[in-house]
């Protein structure tokens, strides 16, 4: 029996990306800033005990009505604390940083994960998550899952692929190097038609012709911002690639696509799939 | 029966004063996390050293010692910067339009705050930040002033033209920035530049307070040469009054003001603008009244628009430079439609 609560309570023991060792046992109310981690503490099955997430947090459908803490960057420390959580998972994305300072200095255990795009970083999450919500088997099966997943990527004729991300207001950047959308192209087995920058940069029409991308990969509010496949087509310099000669446009939903939450190694598969038709 | 003008200002000053401790009570008691006022009563009591009575939880307890007074307190501080500093540059331009930003304070501190969001690493210290950003406004209000000075003289003409040109400049950096920023740094820039309070802290209460305290406290003693100023530059030369120094004086004051608050705030607008056009319509231009009205005006007017950007979307929060325009727009032009004043 006490060898039982013993090993209860080294279960919730973590060292989270700060560095900083981390213990609960059994929370009850959970905050959880950052779209992808709160899909993680959902699908470990703790998805009862969250009591507050930031607007990012969009799936699964149940958590909307918790997500009012506003952008997790700019998020209030007396929000938080008003909902008086007993643990708070954030990610290296979350702040601003006095926010998680305060929270901290009131005494609520603060748990912050690399946020990095990439399955390694992912699978970090999943299984800091998994120990310190006391869910094993649970994160055992979704790190299982994750690897069957991604064993089942198509990798033949990878074709290369641009993703556009749209945020209305004729704003087009496209994604280099170092991005969630380069990283998951590569998982999907393709190559990433832009590579010549990191990070995002606006779409030029010269950029897309040097590009040559076979696909044109956006999230499904992008296209829908952009007035649908049309407008997209329409757009200088995109009618005259390879991928807008044959409209092979493919969306994805954004948190799905872009997220790394326990949905990538799926998102990874069927965009593998999608590109290739 | 007719109120003494002297007798008039003195009621102004105490009304303003009993608003003060009515916005710092209420920013102190009133907030997301509920708290009754025999909670607020019993925390402030133990801040004198008596005991926190076991009923109240150390939770509650930390939210109104770690967040709310160093929140109150910073937005006591620099609601009062603001507007004074807004006070000592319409009399030093002697134009009710003149507000800090027009020395390059704010663009020179956004220009180096957008270069720490969207250059520096994620490995910054937190107070990287502040720094950088208070330095970039002292820098470009060193090179405002720089400019236009011409053999020992501080021309205001030029000082304007240089100000608005520097500005664009700093603009135009800050825009160089967006274009390289991702959508996460572009957000956080945003959110900078649309003001909040929640970062206070009571180190960096500490670390503020003097940089906007001297400048506030020292204020009341250019009033006599602005009131001269009123009247042009060489007729307060006449009067006694050593223009250049004034100038250089205004000018530093207001730069380090407007500096630490950006800082540790991001852009709080309107505040510095609007505040003392109303003192100056309740109480007429003298710089007496004008500069201590401004004061105590601009720390209630503050702490009370960050009541509202705390409680209004609660848990989330409404970033305040958005409430104090909000508030403040509507208000003032409620005013300049009954009162037809310029």
């Amino acid at each position: 029996m006490i060898a039982l609560l013993c090993g209860a309570a080294l279960a919730g023991t973590v060292t989270d990306a700060r560095g900083t060792s981390v213990t609960i046992t059994a929370p009850a109310r959970i905050v959880s800033l950052g779209g992808g981690v709160t899909e993680i503490v959902y699908a470990l099955g703790s998805g009862d005990a969250v009591v507050g997430a930031d607007t990012t947090s969009r799936y699964p459908a149940e958590v909307a009505p918790m997500a009012t803490l506003g952008y997790h960057r700019n998020i209030g420390a007396e929000g938080v604390l008003s909902l008086s959580p007993d643990l708070v998972i954030a990610t290296t994305d979350a702040g601003p940083p006095a926010t998680l300072s305060q929270i901290e200095a009131a005494g609520v255990p603060l748990v912050v994960l690399d946020t990095a795009p990439g399955v390694e970083a992912l699978t970090s999450r999943i299984s800091t998550l998994s120990t310190l919500l006391d869910a094993p088997e649970a994160g055992a099966e979704l790190l299982a899952g994750l690897t069957a997943s991604l064993s089942a990527v198509k990798t033949d004729a990878p074709p290369r692929v641009m993703f556009i991300y749209a945020r209305g207001g004729g704003t087009l950047n496209v994604s280099g190097t170092g991005t969630s959308a380069a990283e998951m192209i590569s998982l999907a087995g393709a190559i990433n038609a832009v590579d010549a920058y990191e990070g995002y940069k606006p779409l030029t029409a010269e950029g897309a012709l040097l590009a040559a991308p076979d696909v044109l990969l956006l999230t499904e509010g992008g296209l829908e911002a952009l007035g649908g496949r049309e407008g997209l087509l329409s757009q200088p310099g995109i009618s005259m690639t390879p991928a807008g000669q044959q409209e092979k446009i493919v969306t994805m939903e954004d948190l799905y696509l872009l997220g790394f939450g326990p949905r990538t190694g799926e998102a990874a598969r069927e965009l593998s799939e999608s590109i290739r038709q | 029966m007719s109120i003494q003008p002297r007798e008039r200002r003195r009621i102004l000053l105490a009304v303003l004063a009993v608003a003060v401790v009515v916005c710092s009570i209420a920013g102190l008691a009133i907030g997301a996390v509920n708290t009754t006022p025999s909670v607020v009563l019993a925390v402030m009591a133990s801040w004198l050293g008596e005991p926190l009575p076991e009923e109240i939880s150390p939770q509650v307890a930390a939210v109104l010692t770690i967040i709310r007074a160093p929140r109150v307190l910073l937005g006591l501080l620099i609601g009062a910067g603001l507007s004074v500093s807004g006070a000592l540059m319409q009399g030093l331009f002697r134009n009710p339009l003149a507000d800090p930003g027009l020395i390059g304070v704010s663009s020179g501190a956004a220009l180096a705050a957008a270069c720490v969001i969207v250059l520096g690493g994620s490995g910054l210290s937190p107070l990287a930040l502040p720094l950088a950003a208070f330095c970039g406004g002292a820098l470009v209000t060193l090179l405002v002033m720089r400019l236009a000075r011409r053999g020992g003289r501080i021309s205001i003409e030029t000082m304007l033209l240089a100000g608005i040109a520097v500005n664009a400049i700093a603009g135009a950096g800050t825009g160089i920035l967006v274009t390289l920023s991702d959508d996460a740094q572009l957000r956080s820039l945003t959110f900078w530049t649309l003001g909040s309070l929640g970062g206070a802290t009571w180190p960096i209460l500490i670390g503020v307070a003097p940089l906007i305290l001297v400048p506030l406290l020292l204020s009341p003693w250019l009033a006599g040469s602005l009131n001269a100023l009123l009247l042009g530059e060489e007729e307060a030369h006449h009067l006694g009054v050593n223009v250049e120094r004034l100038k250089l004086g205004v000018v530093l004051m207001a730069a380090l003001i407007v500096g630490a608050s950006v800082a540790f705030s991001g852009v709080i607008g309107f505040v510095g603008l609007v505040v003392p056009h109303l003192i100056r319509l309740m109480a007429g231009p003298d710089h007496r009244i004008v500069l201590p009205g401004s004061a105590l005006l601009g720390a209630a007017l503050l702490v009370g628009a960050d009541l509202v950007s705390r409680t209004v979307i609660a848990p989330a929060e409404l970033p305040i430079g958005v409430v104090t325009t909000l508030l403040g727009g509507p208000f003032f032009l409620g005013l300049l439609a009954r009162k037809r004043w310029m």
